[in-house]
């Protein structure tokens, strides 16, 4: 098993990066990734900071990308904000995808009626749009970045659930899943030990498409005042901020439209170069 | 053999439904603070608090409310707005008719854009249109739909191109052509969102029916390529396409919440957002059921017209 493991992997990420969507979405997450440890260190300014004598201004070279309506440096904002913009895609979807997964294995290992009892309650949950849902939930536990986290996470929880399933119902009745509950092997074991390991591979490729989704989700809620509160420089957010003075400084829209575009078409591109890369058959 | 196969979906998206409005309610029960307190602020004495609540009958247990808010859904009666100090059932239609009418034209015009657009980049597969059409879809479908629908705003409404109204809505029959200058931008902005999914997927397609023998065997018969790719290669290329459509529905639905909210036309997601904002209980419940009503129904139009088109698809 570990001998298919590392030779899949020596091919995979050779098959992705050979692939020009996929070296370029590698190199939009590296610059992504960049950003998110770095952001603040590359801030030039406090992305708090006033600057009441250069408000609404342009790009010069006191401020690279020009001021919003405070006088703060958009540069430093966009700089910051990177972190919390992408770590919640990062987050929710990982907080999802495990949720997910632990309730598909354990739905399909156990079977019967409470397989069915489960996977009915997932049904109704996906027949919600994500966005509806987690604006839903939202509106329950109240608008910040936490709980914005925690609706996409439900929310992509369903069909993660559905593939982690399906998946352990078709390694259920294979024979080294026998030979372990034969060996007298707790449930524990078998389905942490033996199921588990087959699971990953379709769930991680799942939820590295996903991620770009739950981005564009999360700045989505911040836009609507549903996730990251002011003076918070999330990239949603500063979109919306800048609505009221979009005709007076247009770059106070575009830069973190920018950000946001390029992040999300980065894991995009890594996403579905990753899908062809575990799975050939798909790419042709 | 298929009435049965309908009525068994329909009894399916009639179970769904139940459950989601079960859902819905907890979800809006769990809600602190509830609705007598915010009528009456929080300045309001216990007494009027609890007078408000038995007018609303909040006293009740969970169940009675639930049973009461389905009896009522079911009648006709599905409580008044807290806020607009309205019933809820005619300002969810009004709103929803609206967006209705902004989701299918948007539908009606990106499949008109974007079919052609995959066949276009089918039939010259590997060149630069190809890649063109590839590069514009995928960055159309990066885009979150607030970024898109905002740089619209930026570009397209500026006092100095004055092209379009920034957001509103006028009556069809007060003045139709504001009406329709109203919905251009929304429009083009869920145009933008479905059109990569849609032209990627005809493309697939085309792609797939050109290699079959048949496209072969037409090209040496000696027809014109164009009836080739579009009277061979599209009819079979079409079916799964349609489908994909069908299931954008639920894109749209998400699209429609944001795209209702940045350009300020009152359609059922702008509701349902303005619902939230003020945590209106009757409305939030009323729209939410609503919107996923509108999902399970188009889902289940896909897998109709599916099964209508495909005879080959035996469904039992």
């Amino acid at each position: 098993m570990t001998e298919r493991v590392g030779r899949l992997r020596g091919s995979w990420l050779g098959r992705l990066l050979a692939n020009p969507l996929g070296l370029a979405g590698t190199a939009l997450l590296l610059v992504a990734a960049v950003q998110v440890v770095l952001g603040p260190a590359l801030a030039p300014y406090d992305p708090l900071e006033f600057h009441p004598r250069n408000r609404l201004e342009g790009p010069s070279l006191a401020f690279w990308l020009g001021t919003d309506q405070f006088g703060r440096d958009i540069f430093s904002r966009v700089m910051v904000g990177a972190r919390s913009t992408i770590l919640f895609g990062v987050v929710a979807t990982v907080l999802g995808t495990a949720a997910g997964s632990l309730i598909g294995i354990v739905s399909g290992y156990v079977g019967g009626r409470l397989d069915d009892a489960i996977m009915r309650l997932m049904d109704s949950f996906m027949a919600i749009p994500n966005l509806l849902l987690a604006m839903l939930i939202i509106t329950v536990l109240g608008p910040s970045t936490t709980n914005a986290v925690l609706a996409v996470a439900v929310a992509f929880t369903p069909s993660m659930a559905r593939i982690a399933r399906s998946v352990t119902l078709s390694v259920r009745t294979r024979d080294f899943v026998h030979a372990a509950v034969a060996r007298g092997e707790g449930a524990g074991y078998v389905v942490f030990r033996e199921i588990l390991p087959n699971v990953i591979a379709p769930v991680v490729i799942e939820s590295s498409i996903r991620i770009a989704f739950a981005i564009m989700i999360g700045a989505t809620l911040s836009f609507l005042g549903l996730g990251a509160q002011p003076p918070a420089s999330d990239w949603g957010l500063m979109v919306s901020e800048a609505r009221s003075f979009m005709f007076r400084n247009p770059w106070l829209v575009i830069w973190p439209s920018l950000a946001i575009g390029t992040v999300a078409i980065g894991f995009n591109l890594f996403g579905d170069g990753l899908r062809d890369a575990l799975n050939p058959r798909v790419g042709q | 053999m298929r009435l049965a196969y309908l009525l068994k979906r329909v009894g399916f998206i009639a179970v769904i439904l139940l459950v989601v409005s079960f859902v819905v309610f907890a979800v809006t029960q769990i809600l602190p603070g509830n609705a007598a307190q915010m009528i009456l602020g929080e300045f309001a004495l216990p007494e009027q608090l609890e007078a408000l609540e038995r007018q609303f009958g909040l006293d009740d247990p969970w169940f009675v409310q639930y049973g009461r808010w389905l009896t009522g859904l079911l009648t006709g009666d599905w409580g008044t707005s807290m806020v607009m100090r309205q019933p809820v059932l005619p300002l969810v239609l009004d709103a929803l008719s609206r967006s209705l009418v902004l989701a299918g034209l948007s539908l009606l015009a990106v499949t008109f854009i974007a079919i052609p657009m995959g066949v276009l980049a089918a039939a010259r597969r590997g060149k630069a249109t190809d890649t063109g059409i590839s590069v514009v879809s995928y960055i159309g479908v990066s885009l979150p739909e607030f970024v898109t629908a905002t740089l619209l705003l930026v570009f397209l409404t500026r006092p100095e191109v004055g092209l379009f109204p920034a957001g509103g809505y006028t009556p069809p029959g007060e003045d139709f052509g504001r009406f329709l200058s109203h919905l251009v931008l929304p429009v083009l902005t869920l145009i933008i969102i479905l059109m990569a999914h849609i032209s990627r997927q005809t493309r697939s397609e085309m792609v797939d029916a050109l290699q079959h023998d048949y496209i072969r065997t037409a090209t040496l018969k000696g027809l014109p390529r164009r009836a080739v790719l579009v009277r061979h290669a599209l009819r079979n290329a079409l079916l799964p396409t349609i489908t994909v459509i069908a299931l954008d529905v639920g894109y749209l639905i998400g699209g429609i919440i944001v795209v209702e909210e940045v350009f300020a036309y009152p359609g059922l997601g702008r509701l349902l957002v303005f619902a939230m904002q003020n945590r209106d209980l009757p409305l939030i419940q009323a729209g939410a059921l609503v919107m996923a009503a509108v999902y399970a129904a188009a889902n289940l139009a896909a897998d109709l017209i599916y099964a209508l088109l495909d005879r080959r698809i035996q469904y039992d």
